[in-house]
């Protein structure tokens, strides 16, 4: 029997004109009891609600944002003056903030890749892998304070006075962008050390086992198979810990003073800098803020609204690395929704 | 979700095992190398806890068990010991900590339980009820929730939400029945709990979401077919195999409120006051300040002894809680494999 | 049969089982006897066979494809209808249409009329349909519970108090009741707390069934359901759902022809959406009206 006979020409191709055709109806919940009625209207206004609480949220930041923001903002320090809301800039806290970012991460990266690719690729002894998993998850569940105030007790050691200003009588005081970029880098080690273990142990074996077959080491499988191939997911990883970094005033405060402009120490250009202390934009606007010292609302709303500019920002470079955010045909969620879990904490 | 899910293991399976490879010379050296990373970084970590619970232990052996306990003004206490100046009758150790650790309990419990009803909702809705158009906008919509920083939440909560309360929800009169003892305005436990609600909201949102759309289709199904209509579907089922996922959610929703000191510095009331039950109702408007925030607030005064040492006992009170929580994480989703649920 | 036909791979017939070879001239003398092979189950066809669902004209689709055209069938009660045919033949989608689980798929379209004893199913209320029809899927699907609650589920939500009633006396005789129709009572009845998940194969399908049985439907619709399973426990079935038709109309999909000449009391084969020949099983198996049943009897293909 061929093919071709299988399915002859005279098939019936739809039905009569004339004839009814439904389509499947959703679920009507009136016969529901009225528990459960109670229960989908609950679940609507929940989710509806969600929708406006985020809506009201970005558009106030927006439109108090628009109100209050001039470009002059971006390119003068914090000033103080008798006339807050017309004085000074945040420059220095912008460059504060990409100092910050740039420093964590940087040592962050690094190690959190080494650390997370020994645990998904060695991980022997067990004990010592469990262990490291562990004070992992302790520095991932610690608040930002917590670490903050571990970051005082190293750096107002005296031998670790380089890193900082030293007083005369032999105090350290523990301060500057280096204490501060060194905590940074502890609180987004977690997300890197998570994201590189994850996409390893995701990779299949047989690009292991191919590579080997080739008489590679596993040195150098890890070095030019395996990191290249999970490149995204390092990016993700990064991203989102830069994410972290950013948003986090706890830290910064502690380690970083309350002086808003950038004070360097020496007269060395960069290590100057970073030995100094200074501010970023969290702890600009906490200063501003009723909260703070100042009580300059509109330059607090300024800032805000361009921190906010730069999470949505970064939002769209981890939705793009994860491969976008449309919602999948069958209404699945998309992959970027997944990573919020470790989405930048960044309120600690 | 397996203990915490930024240690999780792979999630379709045990823990693939390491092979031994043929190890080149490099090879050992390089997992050497790595190994004595690993060392260093677990060297470290130890090394600030054991600094961290030795710079508290003064506050502790001074204080006792009653470190915990009630006993007089928290910053009365904290502002003697700044100055250097001890309270009569008592050492300059002196510190009775029950008012931040109500404080804390009250806003994070409250902040928990409320998130996760609202998110349980909100999940089902995501994964069940939403037509795709809204489907689409509420998945960017949840991440920038999560995003945005601490500072913000307190910008809003102290500028907007604060006053707000303040002018419509606190009545003269209420004001006045503890003006005796306590300012009321905005800045107070419920302006705190809602804010700190919406922040933990969308990690367990996601969370809840991910779990629901991961349970097989056929268990839908099959419930679908004896006649359970949506809802109950849902509830009885999905949620039910959803569990050990909501869980998690639950804790590090709980880890991320505990740890929360910024915005709760900003919007909780600058005292560290224990909102009294008995006001009723009252007592939702009282001032509170949770132990986060209250290190946040006295960061300034760690050169001073006294005070350094207790600022660290409240760290190291907020450091074994963190890790009770993840102690606790791990022994539900023990109790979850008994019925095969998939973490 | 066209002697130019090739031969059959798979034929239903009495004379010679074709998976057993003849065997060879003894070398001892001894006479090759043929292979017994099992006769046709004889069962009396049950006294009372009314008829419970008519499917009339009915069209189905998903999206532009329509799948299922100009079906009509009726369901008796006491009978057994079986509905064969290759796949894709849109068997399975009628079955799902029967208790209305195609409408859990956006994009599904029907024209035509079902009517469970008279009443359209489409003016009933969805979940009362499905109660009184029910369904029992491919895989076995146990809940991730007991094995009691997995029984007493669908009656515990329809009593509406769920967990609080779970242990009335009634719900846990109509358990028991249906773990005997199941058959799967004497095997589990030590430990009806253990989780469902840990049972086999066989026995979670039988639990499937002891748990769309304990609501009284008044349909059951089996979608292949033993093809996941072994002989044994498929045999076992097999009885199970003989022994049900006095009680329950049963239609069952299955793609394995034996299976429907082993159980069925009515074929129905399908192909590529259409209805070509209906009748009882004699008549379909040993003398089919078609000759595209003849065909894939005999299997030409499938």
């Amino acid at each position: 029997m061929s093919a071709a006979g299988l399915a002859p020409a005279g098939l019936a191709q739809s039905p009569p004109p004339g004839t009814a055709i439904a389509r499947a109806p959703r679920e009507r919940t009136s016969s529901w009891p009225l528990a459960d009625r109670i229960g989908y209207v609950l679940c609507w206004t929940v989710g509806i609600g969600l929708c406006l609480i985020a809506l009201a949220i970005v558009l106030f930041m927006f439109f108090k944002g628009i109100a209050y923001l001039r470009p002059s903002l971006f390119v003068q320090s914090p000033a103080p003056s008798a006339v807050q809301s017309q004085s000074g800039g945040f420059l220095d806290p912008i460059e504060g903030t990409l100092i910050v970012a740039v420093l964590g991460i940087a040592i962050a990266a690094p190690v959190g890749i080494a650390l997370g690719t020994w645990l998904a690729e060695y991980g022997r002894p067990r004990a010592l892998a469990r262990s490291v998993e562990s004070a992992i998850e302790i520095i991932a569940g610690a608040p930002s304070v917590v670490l903050a105030l571990f970051g005082l007790l190293i750096f107002d050691k005296g031998f670790l006075g380089f890193l900082s200003q030293s007083a005369a009588g032999g105090g350290v005081y523990g301060r500057s962008f280096f204490a501060a970029g060194a905590v940074m880098a502890v609180l987004a080690l977690p997300l890197i050390v998570a994201s590189t273990r994850e996409a390893l142990t995701r990779l299949p074996d047989h690009l292991r086992e191919a590579s080997h077959a080739l008489g590679r080491t596993r040195v150098t499988t890890i070095r030019r198979v395996l990191l290249p191939a999970i490149r995204a997911d390092l990016a993700t990883g990064m991203t989102l810990g830069i994410g972290r970094i950013i948003g986090d005033t706890a830290i910064i405060t502690i380690l970083l003073g309350t002086f808003l402009d950038l004070e360097p120490v020496g007269h060395a250009p960069l290590y100057g800098t970073l030995r100094g202390t200074g501010s970023t934009l969290t702890s600009y606007i906490f200063a501003n803020s009723p909260a703070g010292e100042g009580s300059a609302p509109q330059k607090a709303y300024a800032a805000a609204f361009l921190l906010l500019l730069v999470v949505l920002a970064l939002n769209g470079i981890v939705t793009w690395l994860s491969g976008g955010s449309d919602v999948p045909r069958d209404g699945r969620l998309s992959r970027a929704f997944r990573l919020i879990p470790y989405m930048p904490d960044m309120s600690r | 979700m397996d203990r915490h899910p930024l240690t999780l293991a792979p999630a379709d399976g045990p823990r693939r095992r390491t092979r031994r490879w043929a190890t080149a010379g490099t090879d050992r050296r390089a997992e050497r190398t790595l190994g004595a990373l690993a060392v260093a970084v677990l060297v470290f970590i130890a090394a600030m806890l054991a600094t961290v619970f030795s710079k508290a232990w003064p506050s502790f052996s001074h204080n006792g068990l009653s470190w915990f306990g009630p006993g007089g003004d928290v910053d009365t206490q904290l502002r003697a010991m700044q100055e250097v100046k001890a309270l009569p009758g008592h050492s300059i150790y002196y510190f009775r900590a029950w008012p931040l650790i109500w404080g804390t309990l009250l806003t994070t419990v409250l902040a928990v339980l409320i998130a996760l009803i609202v998110s349980m909702l909100a999940a089902i809705f995501l994964t069940e009820f939403a037509p795709p158009a809204i489907r689409r906008t509420l998945d960017p919509v949840i991440r920038l929730l999560a995003g945005v920083p601490s500072v913000i939440y307190g910008l809003i909560g102290i500028l907007v939400i604060a006053p707000f309360i303040n002018e419509h929800l606190i009545s003269n009169a209420r004001k006045a029945s503890v003006g005796y003892v306590v300012q009321l305005d905005g800045a107070n436990v419920t302006t705190a709990t809602l804010i700190l609600t919406v922040m933990i909201l969308p990690i367990m949102v996601a969370i809840s979401a991910g779990a629901l759309e991961a349970v097989p289709r056929s268990w839908r199904e099959g419930s679908l077919a004896l006649g359970v209509n949506r809802w109950r579907t849902i509830w009885r089922v999905s949620l039910h195999a959803a569990r050990p996922a909501i869980v998690a959610a639950t804790i590090l929703a709980t880890a991320r409120a505990l740890g929360e000191a910024v915005m709760l510095a900003m919007v909780a009331g600058g005292r560290g006051f224990a909102p009294n039950l008995l006001d009723g109702v009252t007592a939702l408007f009282e001032p509170v300040r949770p132990l986060a925030a209250t290190i946040f607030q006295n960061s300034e005064g760690l050169t001073i002894a006294p005070l350094a040492h207790t600022i660290y006992a409240i760290a190291a009170v907020l450091l074994v809680s963190a890790a009770m929580l993840s102690l606790a994480g791990w022994a539900a989703k023990q109790r979850f494999q008994r019925y095969g649920v998939r973490a | 049969m066209d002697p130019l036909m090739p031969p059959p791979v798979r034929r239903i017939q009495v004379d010679r089982d074709p998976f057993v070879a003849p065997p060879r001239a003894a070398t001892n003398g001894a006479v090759a006897t043929a292979v017994a092979t099992p006769p046709r189950p004889t069962r009396s066809p049950s006294a009372h066979v009314r008829e419970r669902m008519r499917i009339e004209s009915v069209w189905l689709a998903y999206g532009e494809n329509w799948v299922v055209r100009d079906v009509s069938l009726p369901v008796r009660q006491g009978e057994v209808l079986a509905m064969i045919g290759a796949s894709g033949s849109g068997k399975t989608t009628l079955l799902r249409s029967l208790n209305r689980l195609t409408e859990i798929t956006a994009g599904a379209a029907r024209a035509g009329q079902i009517t469970l004893d008279g009443q359209d199913i489409h003016e009933l209320e969805v979940n009362d349909l499905r109660r009184r029809v029910t369904m029992v899927f491919q895989q076995p699907n146990p809940f991730p519970m007991s094995i009691f609650d997995n029984v007493a589920y669908a009656l515990a939500e329809r009593s509406g108090r769920g967990r609080r009633r779970r242990r009335s006396p009634q719900i846990e005789r109509a358990v028991s009741e249906a773990l005997h129709r199941a058959g799967l009572y004497d095997e589990v009845s030590g430990d009806l707390e253990r989780s469902a998940l840990r049972l086999s194969g066989g026995q979670q399908q039988r639990l499937c069934i002891a748990r769309s049985l304990a609501a009284e439907p008044e349909v059951l619709l089996l979608d292949e359901p033993c093809s996941a399973l072994d002989p044994i426990s498929t045999a076992t079935i097999e009885e199970l759902i003989v022994s049900l038709r006095d009680s329950v109309a049963i239609v069952i999909v299955t793609h394995n022809l034996q299976q429907a000449f082993r159980v069925a009391d009515h074929v129905a084969f399908m192909h590529l959406g259409e209805l070509v020949e209906y009748g009882t099983s004699e008549q379909v198996f040993d003398h089919p009206a078609m000759e595209r049943t003849r065909d894939y009897i005999s299997g030409a293909f499938g």
